[in-house]
């Protein structure tokens, strides 16, 4: 069998194919959350009847939800950097614990979003709304298919398929992990933090 | 892209030995940690016309240290900070063109 | 996902890779980049000729004022598909097509880097095709025009089904070529031959790759915008809705700013082809290799900034339409530098007027009177003029028509032998430009009058007494001179290949050409090289068979036949074969029938995906059954499939 053999062929990089790939594809993901962003920032102003962003957003929520993003990309370079040593049983530990933050994060989204609804924002409120939505949703469609990669990972490592030789694997997951990370630092200063408008 | 200069070269890009300890991992979580105190502390208090340059500071350092320590560019490949280097100028050039075409600044 | 090859140390008896086997089973189970290319291009030469039928029905409705043959509504839809069609259907993937089968063998590979992913691309892209064309017989094709400008293809002013079918089918095939992209850029980035520099690759290979960067990043840009109007039309977003302050504007910026790079993403690839023909029959090499390379990253990077230029009369604002004025006209230089590149590569060869050489010059003669009417559009005084009259048709197909499909023919004629092991028949293929010469003009040329005179783009008829009435017929006549220069390419096909039945395969380089993929036996093997190249210079292959003697003269110093590889290695490790991808791309149109219609259909297409995706993920690399044993030393090439997402 060769499942490592992309890794071992030398190419004319000396990289191998799966990391540029993922590397090609974060290029690509800029232009999208580029667009989403702007389309936000566009619209934040444009709240029509409904409740603008200055008077729902919940900044201290939110800054506890984006510090538990921020530590789960700590927890998968601690994952990675176990698996290297060849330490199979902390690699288990923080893999599970990048998830469980993850899914924190994204439980403190939906709190987020049925508050917000409760309080009268609805999808279909403004273009401010759709667009807010819109964005911050794309985002947690991408941390919750983090997740489930990283719950794959956890599953092929209790099936003891998880070694050392394939790090590499880790590592790529890794960087589309710490990429939403990255797009969360930038949504959490440029549509939470910038002073907002109010109604 | 100089990256090609003969067809099979060496692992050049796989030097794992110089990856930062996990101690180092757990400093550079530390600081991002008070950056974003720091970030949430803009909310409270009121610094003026500092803020929004103080902000998007603090926003690109966080940005850089988990860009270059976490996803591993300083170590790595120069091709892979190269396409989403690539990838971020692009976007925040055509962006803020966009947005200016709309006006953006000055409805503020 | 990610962790296949983790999965895979474990093969599990029911995800048994498919063996071929022959037949029908082969095509639809392939993952082999040849196969691929020519699926691509079958189908997309199908989708070229229902565009084509499209666009008869339009002459037929417009070749006399009060034309009654399609009714207004009817004509909005057959527009809108005919542009659709021609564009994501047809000129796409026919590059597609050629990249597929060429990258490799240009840069001395044996396949592409995922060659599932690939598959999966093509397969994809068909769902997608075949999604958008069902429109037709499930409540109305769409009838927004092929940018779709909102809020026109809101819920309110286009009601049917029909732009819902147009946002999810081109978020389908968006889908084929993002991955497409990213597969065939690690392609070139990473299996080159063992000396194969960035600055050894053939032209062709050159702009392909800089087709793909231009995909990377264009094509998520055009996927916000339709998820815009997907939300907006299902969900009752407020992106365009202008009573509650949105700005309708916003659909027009990000469609151009995907849609500009577009424009190269379509012309490109025939540039590249014609780099490849013109200096084969000039019987010199390409003049100015650098400067043809830099251009077209010139060309990329440049066309990026002039998106607005198609919005000169949405009121953007005076300096907004200054400055893309100004950039528009500065991107002409590089395609300025490219087309004199290509003459003086004529200047002084002996060329050969072969039809793939005749289609060549046809596309630096036609494409350039298209770009010189597009410098007429960079002023923008003028262009309000222009805008939306049948001078921006006559325009845009002068380039996309004469610059875009003449290269894609150049290409066949050219590459025809590479890929079945005939050559067409020349004099056929000289009628058929000819011919097909003749038609364009005649069907093109008259729209820049009809434009001044002040005709309208997308009118379903007109009344007579405008002086609308000649130009209109002599269009019409044009198109079905067009359709005859078609029928007169397939006519081609088919003759040629009755002929070359039962004969033997045509020589090895019937051209005299000049790169690497033509070291390969005609057609080529399933295995590509049985001996990578080691790549010395451009124009490897040439180089191989010439050299030059005492006085500096070109002296023939190789026959084809002793430079040409005889095809005869077997047992060369190839990846293997996997139902999967055909699997998943079945699933995507049912999600998106199930967003249209009913959500109980999205369980069916889901299942199907999500299925596919884990028995893709558990099948075992390659077939333990398969051929094994490196037959060459070539490692460094050879083509283990890479599983990755
Ligand atoms: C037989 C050859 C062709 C003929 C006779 C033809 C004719 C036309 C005509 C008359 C229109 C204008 C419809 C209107 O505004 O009412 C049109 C639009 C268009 N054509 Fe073609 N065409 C041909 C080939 C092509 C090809 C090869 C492409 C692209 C690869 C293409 C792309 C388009 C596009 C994008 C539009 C704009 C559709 C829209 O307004 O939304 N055409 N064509
Ligand atoms: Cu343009």
């Amino acid at each position: 069998m060769s499942e490592a053999a992309t890794t071992e062929h030398p190419t004319n990089t000396g990289i191998s194919h799966n990391k540029l790939a993922m590397w090609v594809f974060l290029g690509s993901e800029c232009l999208l959350f580029g667009a989403l962003i702007s389309t936000y920032l566009l619209y934040r102003n444009e709240f029509h009847t409904g409740p603008a962003p200055g008077d729902i957003f919940d900044i201290p929520f939110t800054s506890v939800s984006s510090f538990v993003l921020l530590m789960s990309s700590l927890t998968m370079v601690l994952a990675l950097s176990a698996l290297k040593r060849g330490d199979i049983r902390n690699n288990r530990l923080w893999l599970l614990t990048t998830a469980l933050l993850g899914a924190l994060f994204i439980g403190g989204q939906v709190y987020e979003f049925t508050s917000f609804v409760r309080e009268g924002l609805g999808f279909t409120t403004s273009p401010f709304s759709s667009a807010f939505f819109t964005l911050t949703g794309f985002h947690g469609i991408h941390v919750s298919l983090g997740i489930v990669m990283l719950m794959s990972l956890l599953i092929s490592s209790l099936r003891g398929n998880l070694k050392e030789k394939n790090s590499e694997t880790v590592e790529i997951v890794g960087l589309y992990w710490h990429f939403v990370d990255v797009v969360w630092i930038f949504i959490f200063t440029v549509i939470y933090l910038v002073p907002n408008p109010t109604s | 892209m100089n990256t090609s200069e003969t067809a099979v070269t060496t692992e050049a890009a796989h030097d794992d030995h110089d990856h930062p300890s996990d101690a180092k991992y757990i400093q550079i979580a530390l600081l991002l940690g008070i950056i974003t105190a720091a970030e949430v502390a803009t909310y409270f208090v009121d610094i003026g016309v500092a803020l929004i340059p103080v902000l998007m500071i603090m926003m690109v350092v966080k940005f850089f240290y988990v860009a270059s320590w976490f996803m591993h560019l300083r170590f790595d490949s120069p091709l892979f900070t190269k396409f989403f280097v690539a990838g971020l100028i692009l976007a925040t050039t055509v962006y803020l063109v966009f947005l200016t075409v709309f006006e953006f600044w000055s409805k503020g | 996902m990610t962790d296949t090859a983790v999965e895979t140390t474990r093969p599990i008896g029911v995800y048994t890779r498919p063996k071929g086997g022959g037949g029908w089973r082969d095509w639809v189970t392939t993952v082999d980049h040849k196969k691929i290319g020519i699926l691509y291009g079958a189908t997309a030469l199908v989708f070229f000729v229902v565009g084509g039928c499209e666009a008869l029905l339009i002459r037929l409705q417009l070749a006399t004022p009060n034309g009654t043959i399609l009714g207004a509504d009817t004509y909005n839809q057959v527009f809108t598909m005919h542009g659709v069609t021609m564009i994501f259907l047809a000129a796409m993937p026919l590059a597609a097509a050629f990249g597929n089968y060429l990258i490799p063998l240009q840069i001395g590979a044996r396949d592409v880097a995922f060659p599932r992913l690939n598959a999966l691309s093509f397969w994809v892209f068909l769902a997608g095709a075949i999604f958008l064309n069902l429109s037709w017989v499930l409540g109305g094709a769409p009838d927004g025009g092929w940018f779709g400008y909102a809020p026109n293809s809101g819920i309110i002013y286009s009601p049917s089904v029909g732009m819902d079918f147009y946002a999810i089918g081109l978020q389908i095939t968006g889908i084929a070529s993002l991955v497409s992209a990213i597969n065939l850029t690690v392609t070139i980035l990473n299996m080159r031959a063992p000396g194969m520099t960035l600055f050894k690759m053939p032209v062709f290979t050159w702009m392909m790759l800089v087709v793909q960067l231009l995909l990377v990043f264009a094509m998520p840009v055009i996927a916000v915008a339709l998820f815009l109007l997907i939300f907006s039309r299902q969900f009752g977003a407020n992106f365009f809705n202008t009573e509650m302050g949105a700005d309708p504007l916003l659909w027009q910026h990000l469609f151009w700013i995907f849609g500009h790079p577009e424009v190269y993403i379509l012309i490109l690839p025939s540039f590249g082809i014609i780099s490849e023909v013109i200096p084969t029959f000039s019987r010199k090499p390409i003049f100015g290799y650098e400067f043809m390379v830099f251009s077209g990253i010139a060309i990329g990077f440049m066309g990026w900034g002039v998106w607005a230029h198609h919005m000169f009369a949405s009121g953007i604002g005076p300096l907004s339409v200054a400055a893309f004025s100004l950039s528009t006209m500065f991107i002409a230089v590089p395609t300025g530098v490219k087309i004199l590149n290509w003459l003086a590569t004529m200047w002084g060869g002996k060329i050969k007027f072969t039809a793939a050489m005749l289609f060549a010059v046809g596309v630096i003669s036609m494409f350039t009177i298209g770009g010189l009417s597009g410098v007429t559009h960079a002023m923008s005084p003028a262009d309000t003029q222009q805008t939306d009259t049948y001078y921006v048709v006559a325009h845009f197909h002068y380039v996309i028509f004469g610059g875009i499909i003449f290269g894609l023919f150049s290409g066949f004629y050219f590459w025809w032998p590479k890929v079945f092991g005939h050559m067409l028949s020349e004099k056929l293929g000289k009628i058929n430009f000819w011919v097909m010469l003749v038609g364009f003009n005649m069907t093109f040329g008259p729209m820049h009058t009809l434009g001044l005179q002040g005709m309208s783009r997308r009118i379903d008829t007109y009344s007579p007494g405008f002086g609308f009435e000649l130009w209109n017929m002599v269009a019409s006549i044009g198109s079905f001179i067009i359709a005859t220069s078609v029928l007169i390419f397939v006519i081609n096909v088919i003759v040629s290949a009755v002929k070359a039945k039962g004969q033997p395969h045509c020589g090895p380089d019937p051209w005299d050409a000049r790169s690497l993929e033509w070291m390969t036996p005609n057609p080529t093997p399933e295995h590509n090289f049985d001996e990578v190249p080691v790549v010395e210079s451009l124009d490897e292959f040439w180089h191989r068979k010439y050299g030059t003697d005492e006085e500096g003269r070109i002296v023939r110093v190789a026959t084809a036949e002793e430079v040409c590889q005889d095809g005869s290695a077997t047992g060369v490790h190839l990846p293997s074969p996997s139902y999967w991808p055909l699997v998943f791309s079945a699933g995507l149109p049912l999600v998106g029938l199930g967003l249209i219609f009913s959500l109980w259909l999205t369980i069916p297409g889901g299942i199907m995906m999500v299925g596919s995706l884990f028995a893709w993920v558990f099948e075992p690399v390659d077939d333990p059954d398969g051929p094994h044993g490196h037959h060459d030393d070539s490692e460094e090439t050879a083509t283990e499939e890479a599983p990755v997402v």
